[in-house]
């Protein structure tokens, strides 16, 4: 599989630290001692370690893009969570529970959150601009 | 994102019952759910579906929400959670889904990856590869190096255990490494 098969002094190859590398490239895994000792003798294995360098820095770039739903999502999202309130106030109804959430979660939406709708729309300008 | 603040007032409120505030914890996390949700599912009818469902149990359990942790993280958990079963759920019938078999990329690898890895081309390059994963793969690499949750969470967020969590981890670490970077001896390998 691999080319080269350098084995430094402890005996350790390229491949054995080949398996040892995703593990190893976000320092939450310490390396066995031979194979810190391998990587640092051996420019293959250095190199494929910034390659995984690269690609661990590049996923975490991804947590910043966000994609954009389709307009149609929100309004089943809170038609689907109103309708599940509903069932929950009938059921809390009929066991002699008093009802937190009366009213439908759609007329909520025009009264009591406007505030914050109006920060998240500010937010999403944000992102369509970067 | 709401500011933490206004997030923990309306936590707050959702918990006790407000569902003006638990509409506006939607709407202020909605396009991030979507987003990992598509990328756990990998098509827009599965990640809008399970964007659905995540809502709903965390409107039935926001209860049970400690607000040690951000709603997004929580969200994040349980969202992860709802595209496992949605992936588990597709996969019958389809033995390929959960499969973690190698994937054929059947892209060439740039002839100089180095020239060529201006961040946003690397960030689609890498996007790409995300996508051609066995989505149980994707699933892990997904939720630890690009949503940074734990392994533990991760582990528990899709029912195993977290050592095979890490076994995934690490494979789909490789698989994107040897997909964008290939090592000299990887090409030819991969074209046998
Ligand atoms: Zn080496």
């Amino acid at each position: 599989m691999r080319s080269s098969r350098f084995f430094g002094s402890g005996g350790v190859s390229c491949d054995d630290v080949a398996d040892a590398l995703p593990g190893i490239v976000d320092g939450l895994e310490v390396a066995d001692l031979e194979v810190q000792r391998h990587v640092a003798a051996c420019l293959r294995c250095q190199a494929e370690l910034v390659q995984y360098r690269k690609v661990l820095r590049t996923l975490h770039q991804l947590r910043t893009e966000v994609l954009e739903p389709a307009p149609g999502l929100l309004p089943d999202i809170l038609a689907a969570i109103g309708a599940a309130g509903e069932r929950r106030a009938i059921h809390d109804l009929l066991n002699g529970r008093r009802v937190a959430y009366v009213g439908g979660i759609a007329a909520a939406t025009a009264a009591g959150a406007a505030g914050a709708i109006l920060a998240s729309r500010a937010r999403r300008r944000v992102r369509l601009a970067s | 994102m709401v500011i933490p603040s206004d997030e923990a007032r309306l936590v707050a409120a959702a918990k006790a019952g407000d569902s003006g505030a638990f509409t506006a914890l939607v709407e202020s996390t909605q396009a991030d759910v979507y987003t990992l949700a598509y990328r756990l599912t990998g098509n827009e009818d599965d990640a809008r579906d399970v964007a659905q469902e995540a809502y709903l149990r965390a409107f039935r359990s926001i209860k049970r929400f400690r607000g040690d942790a951000r709603f997004s993280t929580w969200m994040y958990r349980i969202t992860a959670n709802c595209a496992s079963t949605q992936l588990t759920r597709r996969s019958k019938g389809r033995h390929d889904e959960l499969s973690d078999d190698d994937n054929v990329f059947d892209e060439r690898p740039e002839s100089d990856p180095e020239g060529m890895a201006e961040a946003g081309l690397l960030r689609d390059r890498v996007t790409e590869a995300l996508a051609d994963l066995p989505a149980i793969l994707r699933a892990v690499v997904v939720l630890r190096d690009v949503y940074d949750l734990p392994h533990d969470a991760i582990a528990s967020e899709l029912g195993i255990t977290e050592s095979a969590a890490k076994v995934r981890l690490h494979r789909a670490r490789r698989k994107l490494r040897e997909r964008l970077f290939p090592m000299p001896g990887e090409e030819k390998a991969r074209a046998v």
